[in-house]
Order: C-alpha cells, then sequence, then structure tokens
C-alpha cells in the first residue's frame, strides 16, 4: 500500500470517527491508515504488522498472531469495510496502576541447577527497578526469560497487565522490551547505522535513519557518529550504540545488564541523567548490577535474588551497602584490612616501554615507566582497550621485545623484555591472566592437568616424565588451601564456576612462591565471596614480600588493595600516586585521559 | 589486433569457472561456513550438466542440471554442518571426495561421447561489428552471467540489508542471534548460493568450454577458488580478478607450449595455480583489510540453543 492508496483509504473512511493520519511517522516506512481521537493504527507495510499509538508518543507493535484484547484489532483485509471499523476506542477506565511487566511464580530448572526458583517481580511504569545478586543467583537466567531467548518451565509473565507467552527476543522488542547487554552484540566491521539497522524490526531509510540517531542521541546526551566503525570505539561508545539501539524502537521497559562495569565514574553518572531521563518520560527500566553505591544511587526499588530466589524486596535508598550485601550473600563479609609492611627492593621495573603491536586494531605503548616494590600492591586503573591487553602480552612473555629494547622490562634485577614465557617464569614471575578459560586454564583439561601446566617446576614432572602421583597431590593441596569446591582433581577446568577456577588459578600460582605476581582482573566476574577470598590472599601475599600488579577495572577493588595506583589511558601510564592521598574522582578523571593533556 | 581480441576472450573464458566458483564459495564463507567441498560440487556439476546435454540434446537443460545437482550436494553439506552441527573442513573434505568418486562413476559411459556445445552469443549487427563485435558481443552467454552475479554480488553484501545481514551472521553468529537474525537459515542459503555458483562453473567447463566429459577435468579448479576467496580477503572484485588472471597464465603458457620449448609442459601446467597464488598473496598482505573482510566466525560451528 503506497501513500496515496493510504490517503484514498483515510477519506473513504467516515470522516467524524477516523482523522487522516499522515505524521512523520509516515516517512519511517508506514503506512498509516487513520485513527481515532486517542489512538492511532499503522498498518506496516508488509500488513503482518500493525503498531498502535497512543499519547502520541509511546507504541506498541502488535503481531497478528498475539491476542489483543485491548484494543480488539483484527486483521482484516486493508480494503475491506470492516477494517476502517476494527479500531474501538480503548476502555478509558485502563488504570495507571497496572503494573508495566508482572513475573508470578517463574522457575526455570536446568540438569543440574534450578536457576529460577518461584520469582516474583512488578516493575511499575516510569520506575528504575534494580536486580541484585551475586553471580549465579539467577539475575541472567530471569533476563533472558523477559528477552525471550530462554521459555521458563513455570509461571505467568504479564505485560501492561495482560499475559503474554514471549517466545523470542524479536517478539519481546515487538512488545517493547528493549535490552543492553552486557557482552555488547555489535559486529566490529560494521558501521554504527549498520548495526543499529541490523537490530530494528523496521526497514529505514538510511538519512532518515542518520537523522533519528542524531535527534536521539541530542536528547539523551549520547553523541554518535552513525558512520564510524565499532572497532574503532570504546567500550563506553559502544554502549551508546546499544542504547541507542534500544532507545530507536521507543521501548517502554529497558533492560540494563551490569551496564557501568566498563565505565568510567564519570560515564556511569552521564549514563545515570539519559537513565533519568528516560524514566521521566514513562519508560520503565530494570538495572541489573551487584554493584550497591550504584543501586542506592539510581533505583526506586530492588528485588535481591540469592541462589536463584527471591531473598529481599527494599527500597534501596533506605538500606546501607552492608545490609544489602547480607540480603544477597545471606552473611556478612570479612573487610580485608592492609597492615603497613616494610617496602623491599623493586621486583618489577618497566622503564620507558614503547611498543607498536601488530593487530591493526590494538592500542600503541607510549613512553610506559613503573616500579613495583616486593611487598607492596600497585594497581593500574583504566577501562578496558587502553593499552591494557598489549602491557599484559609484554609483561608476560606471550609478546617479547627484540633485544635492543629488553631493558625495557625488567624483573628481579635481570633484564627480561626479550625473554620467553617459560624464562621469565623461572626468574620468579606468576601471572593470572584475564581469561580465565583458554588462557589460565585449559577448560577440556581436568585440575591435575591444569596444575602441571605453569607447576611442572615444583617436581612434579621427572627426565620428561609425569609423576601424576606428585600432580594430583599438588591439585589436591591446592583445593583444600584454596576452598575450591569442585568434584574432585579428575573434574574439567570448564566444568567450575569462575570464582572456583579463579580460586584455583590463583592458589596453582601462589604456592610456586612467585617473587612477582601479575594478576589481571583477578575477580572479574567472580561472586562477592571468593572476590573477597582472592583480595585477602593478594594482600597475603603482599605481607610475605611479594611484588603484586594489578590490572583492573574495578576502582572499589583497587582502593581496598592497592598501595600506589596508576591510570593508564590511550596507551600511556600515569605517574604512581599513593593510595592514601588520591580519590576516585581524581582516577576517574585520569581514566579519561586528563593526565595526558597536562602532561 | 586480431590477437588481442583472441586473447581476451581466451582469457575470460578460461577465468569463468574458476570465477564462478570463487563467488559462491565467498559468500558461502561470508556467512561464516567453510565449505572445502567446491571440487567435488564443480565435478558433479559438470557431469550431470554432460549427462542431461548428450540425452536432451540441450545445453541449456544440461547447465541447469549441473547447478541444480550440485546445489543438492550443498544441501547435504549444509545439512550436515549446520543441522548436525559437524566439523566443517572433515565434511567439506568428504564432499569432495564423494562428489569426485561419484561423477566418475556415473560418467564411465560418457566418457567418449560428443556433444554440441553451447553456442556464443550472437546478436544481429552487434556481434558482426568489427572488433567491438567480437571484444564485447561474442562471448558464452555464461560469461556475461558471471560478471553480472559478481555486479550483484558485490551490490548486495555491500549496498543492501540481506548482505548486512550476511556479514553480521559471519562476524558473529551469537551476536546476530541475540538480535534475532535467522543465523542458520542465512547460512543455509549461503551455502546453496555457493552451490548453485559450483554447479555452474562444473556445468559451464563441461557444456560449453570444452564440450566433453573426462575425469579429473576439474583439475583442481575448485581447490584454487577456495583459495582465491582467502588470497582475495572475501572482497568480489578480486576475486574475479584473480580468477582472470589464472585464466591469463593459464593461455600464456599453452602458448609457450606451442612455441615447443624446452620447458617440461608439466611446469608450465603448474604456472597458473602458482602465478595466482603469489599475486593475491602479495596484494593480501594488509592487515587491516583482512580484519575488516573476514568472516570471523568462519569454520565454527553454532549452536543456537546457548
Amino acid at each position: 500500500m503506497n501513500r496515496a492508496e493510504a490517503l484514498f483509504a483515510c477519506r473513504c473512511a467516515n470522516s467524524e470517527r477516523w482523522r487522516t493520519v499522515l505524521r512523520d511517522n509516515a516517512q519511517y516506512g508506514m503506512s498509516p491508515m487513520g485513527m481515532d481521537a486517542t489512538h492511532s493504527l499503522f498498518i506496516l507495510p508488509r500488513r503482518s504488522e500493525a503498531i498502535m499509538f497512543t499519547d502520541n508518543e509511546k507504541q506498541t507493535v502488535i503481531p497478528p498472531t498475539h491476542a489483543t484484547p485491548r484494543y480488539n484489532i483484527k486483521f482484516l483485509p486493508p480494503f475491506s469495510p470492516a477494517f476502517y471499523f476494527a479500531v474501538p476506542a480503548p476502555s478509558s477506565d485502563s488504570k495507571r496502576l497496572v503494573p508495566r511487566l508482572s513475573l508470578s511464580g517463574i522457575s526455570k530448572r536446568y540438569p543440574s541447577v534450578v536457576a529460577n526458583d518461584n520469582i516474583h517481580l512488578d516493575v511499575m511504569p516510569g520506575e528504575i527497578h534494580a536486580v541484585l545478586g551475586e553471580n549465579g543467583a539467577g539475575k541472567s537466567t530471569l533476563m533472558k526469560i523477559i528477552y525471550g531467548a530462554v521459555a521458563p518451565d513455570t509461571g505467568e509473565i504479564r505485560w501492561e497487565g495482560q499475559p503474554v507467552t514471549i517466545a523470542h527476543p524479536a517478539h519481546a522488542r515487538a512488545l517493547g522490551i528493549g535490552m543492553v547487554f552486557q557482552h555488547f552484540s555489535l559486529f566490529e566491521t560494521l558501521t554504527v547505522a549498520e548495526n543499529i539497522v541490523l537490530g530494528s524490526a523496521q526497514r529505514w531509510r538510511s538519512d532518515v535513519l542518520r537523522q533519528r540517531i542524531t535527534e536521539l542521541s541530542q536528547r539523551y546526551g549520547l553523541p554518535l557518529d552513525p558512520d564510524r566503525h565499532i572497532h574503532s570505539m570504546s567500550v563506553g561508545e559502544r554502549q551508546r550504540v546499544e542504547i541507542i539501539r534500544c532507545l530507536l524502537q521507543s521501548p517502554r521497559l529497558l533492560i540494563m545488564d551490569e551496564p557501568t562495569s566498563v565505565l568510567t565514574p564519570q560515564a556511569v553518572e552521564k549514563l545515570f541523567e539519559t537513565l533519568r531521563l528516560l524514566a521521566a518520560e514513562g519508560c520503565s527500566i530494570l538495572y541489573i548490577s551487584h554493584k550497591l553505591d550504584e543501586i542506592r544511587a539510581l533505583c526506586q526499588r530492588a528485588t535481591v535474588l540469592r541462589s536463584g530466589r527471591v531473598s529481599g524486596a527494599c527500597v534501596p535508598a533506605d538500606e546501607s551497602n552492608l545490609s544489602l550485601a547480607r540480603m544477597m550473600t545471606g552473611s556478612d563479609l570479612p573487610h580485608p584490612k592492609l597492615h603497613p609492611v616494610m617496602r623491599g627492593e623493586p621486583q618489577l621495573v618497566i622503564d620507558r616501554l614503547n611498543y607498536v603491536p601488530d593487530d591493526p586494531f590494538g592500542t600503541t605503548l607510549t613512553d610506559l615507566s613503573l616500579d613495583v616494590h616486593a611487598g607492596e600492591i600497585v594497581g593500574i586503573a583504566g577501562v578496558s582497550g587502553n593499552g591494557q591487553s598489549e602491557l599484559v602480552a609484554l609483561l608476560s612473555g606471550e609478546k617479547q621485545l627484540p633485544v635492543a629494547q629488553q631493558h625495557a622490562i625488567q624483573l628481579c634485577d635481570a633484564a627480561a623484555g626479550a625473554l620467553d614465557t617459560q624464562a621469565r617464569r623461572n626468574l620468579g614471575l606468576a601471572y593470572i591472566p584475564e581469561e580465565r578459560l583458554g588462557r589460565g586454564a585449559v577448560p577440556e583439561m581436568t585440575l591435575t592437568e591444569n596444575a602441571l601446566l605453569t607447576a611442572h617446576r615444583q617436581k612434579l614432572v621427572r627426565g620428561g616424565l609425569i609423576r601424576f602421583a606428585a600432580a594430583r597431590r599438588y591439585a589436591q593441596e591446592t583445593m583444600t588451601r584454596f576452598g575450591v569446591k569442585a568434584a574432585g582433581t579428575h573434574a574439567l577446568a570448564s566444568n567450575l564456576s569462575g570464582g572456583n577456577l579463579q580460586k584455583f588459578i590463583i592458589g596453582r600460582e601462589v604456592r610456586q612462591n612467585p617473587r612477582v605476581l601479575l594478576a589481571v582482573q583477578p575477580t572479574w566476574g567472580v561472586d562477592v565471596g571468593a572476590s573477597a577470598q582472592i583480595r585477602q590472599e593478594l594482600i597475603d601475599l603482599r605481607t610475605q614480600g611479594v611484588a603484586v600488579l594489578v590490572l583492573s577495572e574495578e576502582l572499589d577493588e583497587l582502593f581496598e588493595i592497592c598501595d600506589r595506583l596508576a591510570v593508564i589511558a590511550q596507551g600511556r601510564l600515569s605517574p604512581l600516586m599513593n593510595t592514601r592521598e588520591t580519590t576516585p574522582e581524581t582516577i576517574g578523571l585520569m581514566m579519561a585521559g586528563s593526565f595526558i593533556a597536562a602532561a | 589486433m586480431d590477437a588481442f581480441v583472441n586473447l581476451i576472450a581466451l582469457t575470460l573464458a578460461a577465468g569463468t569457472p574458476l570465477a564462478l566458483a570463487a563467488l559462491g564459495e565467498l559468500v558461502t564463507e561470508k556467512s561464516g561456513v567453510l565449505n572445502l567441498g567446491v571440487e567435488g560440487m564443480m565435478t558433479v556439476g559438470a557431469v550431470a550438466a554432460f549427462i542431461v546435454a548428450v540425452n536432451t540434446h540441450s545445453p541449456w537443460l544440461g547447465i541447469a542440471a549441473g547447478a541444480a545437482a550440485a546445489a543438492v550436494l550443498a544441501l547435504v553439506f549444509a545439512f550436515i554442518v549446520l543441522s548436525l552441527m559437524a566439523n566443517q573442513v572433515a565434511t567439506g573434505l568428504a564432499l569432495s571426495l564423494f562428489g569426485i568418486g561419484l561423477a566418475s562413476f556415473v560418467g564411465r559411459d560418457y566418457v567418449a561421447k560428443v556433444i554440441d556445445g553451447l553456442p556464443a552469443l550472437h546478436l544481429p549487427v552487434l556481434s558482426d561489428l568489427p572488433i567491438v563485435g567480437a571484444l564485447f558481443f561474442s562471448y558464452s552467454p555464461i560469461i556475461y552471467l558471471t560478471l553480472a552475479l559478481f555486479a550483484l554480488t558485490q551490490w548486495v553484501l555491500t549496498r543492501t540489508r540481506a548482505g548486512l545481514i550476511v556479514r553480521a551472521v559471519g562476524e558473529s553468529p551469537p551476536a546476530a542471534h541475540a538480535i534475532g537474525l535467522p543465523v542458520i537459515r542465512v547460512r543455509y542459503l549461503c551455502v546453496l548460493f555457493g552451490g548453485l555458483c559450483s554447479g555452474l562453473a562444473g556445468a559451464y567447463l563441461a557444456v560449453a568450454y570444452t564440450p566433453l566429459w573426462a575425469e579429473g577435468m576439474i583439475a583442481g579448479r575448485g581447490w584454487i577458488a577456495v583459495a582465491l576467496v582467502v588470497f582475495a580477503t572475501w572482497k568480489p572484485w578480486r576475486a574475479l580478478a584473480g580468477a582472470y588472471l589464472f585464466g591469463f597464465v593459464t593461455l600464456a603458457q599453452f602458448q609457450v607450449q606451442a612455441w615447443g620449448t624446452a620447458i617440461s609442459p608439466q611446469f608450465l601446467s603448474m604456472l597458473p595455480y602458482l602465478a595466482t597464488i603469489v599475486v593475491l598473496t602479495l596484494i593480501s598482505r594488509n592487515a587491516l583489510t583482512v580484519r575488516l573482510n573476514a568472516p570471523v566466525s568462519l569454520g565454527k560451528p553454532f549452536h543456537p540453543g546457548d
């Protein structure tokens, strides 16, 4: 149906009851058909869907298979007489207090675990609602159920008062549910506009789309260039793309999955402004996080999950971090303490390190200098993608410098820049990589075999032959000493939870008595209890006189355990600061690159 | 001038099977599926085309049969790797071996048969023009079809939503699935397109280029097509240029053989393969081009259920 046909159709209809609608939406590829005083109905060109507009702003896409008793829409041939009288005015007494989304008794069982057990959750229109819980508490399964990616075993979902079955993500989007993923679902080799087109159910003309992107980004303070390729963008910018992609669908419920784990504190504040603006316009927001301060600052209500069950519902502003954490974990957390320790000799020295990566999407390192002494923890803060992976590869020995520059990295008084990983480990380096599976451990190998990978120096191999009994003993002792929960030393690494595997890897490294420990994101994706234990282990190492270097995106963590801090941004490293003499705000500004301009 | 026109014509003719097969494989790989069965699909396409052409006396029916036979083979491949999630490399290799064997078996009785090949295009007036007629309007219809397919594929891949979806599926199937794209269906269609193109390439060889059937007549062109796609950094026009380069060197070495030099003909026959790979390796050294065009998920099975 083209525009002229639509006009004709509207004119044919009773003009008392119908108004011709050719609003700006028509240019977005929809053929407007007509509307009554408060509702407009647009038939999409393919006639497989209709869009209902209310309040002139919010829209519902109604697929033909979806029962719509509330609007009483029937899908009829566009030119049949019945078509024009198929949209009665909605019942005007539809109450404002109907929850936008209401879950009751939702359960989901997997063969080995109950992910969700009898979950109840109501989200009101315009509310920012937190879902709080540790890793493995069932948050992500619940979100997948709401987004239609996983079907619940039992329970009922009501959307604006109507029971619905959300069969797949496209259906969720059609209802008005948008989701911003923790690990972005963006395509690196495509541009911003191309990525947005792909995620949209509508067909866009490219100039119209560009205009809409620019409009939305100005309105919500999310500056974006539609023609940039994703691979050249920072993580924060990528998140903007995801958010704009959702906003384009005018969602009425926006799910944010751990949105701040990749942002600087300033960017977090910006994001909160955007979210508050959205909520003020009537969009409900489900905010998933384990960061208690943020939830207290942003959210009106919170539902706390623990091992698949709702363990509490509260108004976060009335709670303290401690009481929220207790709801999350069911117990009080030990708080690690930093006792002053005599600082020893420098063990790891980086001296004017320059490096151009082979990877065209990598970050060039410029003039990095740093020293880590025995008995201290030095932290490097920064948003990922600012040169951390290049620096770590150079420090661990996965990438080697040319011999001429080997003095740029000194390990225990030896020039180590050109040495391979084995030689550096022989000098006393231990390394806890960011990727647990694939770098820290081999997923398809047992814990015993994984222990052998780096601990073979502990007399676990003799004359080229593996001493299996000794290796098993080593793995067993590591498990006992670090409280690793697993079926036994024969368990595959891929079967352990993130926290347990990380404890095992740290134990394996720590028990080799390193002189320098390099830890990258040691508590990423690890639940709160295991995180506390891992931090305590790092502090214990420091007390024993090991030089510890930690790279992390979690500022709270760095401030908790580090003696000194530096910031990495755009491949440059700030001077080291004493943690006591600086604040998270200062560090946050530096993470955005402020120290580079000053230098 | 005649020699020049002749050279162009023969280059296009010799490069076309390679170009078609490479184009099909390029689209298949863009969606993230590595189909190493091109050689087998081409062989089956060639034998099917020849058999149908002999029995119906219609080269066009033969061409259609060749494309269809290879498409059926491609569907079998797609079912095994996409629905049953088998390893793509192993399945592709098996498909090649199976296709070659099957073609030898069913083609046994057709080895010495003769057919009228697909006639070249002849337009009144235009084809009779001096030079211009021979240079532009007198090739086999398949050659024009190949050029049109290349232009179309280039346009679809870079300018349309369908192309965007193929590229997205090839880069990150989980992300594509998350935003609701039908990953498996897209891959099925791309593998099918690859099969059709391979079959067309084989049929062209058996019905138009050298109208006969002989065992081993594909002579590794399918493997070169697979290599061509990689070395062309998944860009259609580079694959086309590589295919015609192959065609050109094939001709040149025939010429040299005809002069009767002391160089062994086996060595000369090797040159087109060598030259194509060397040239394409040299132009595909730019790491950024490779990163931007290579389908990241190539060869990895995707389980939509996770």
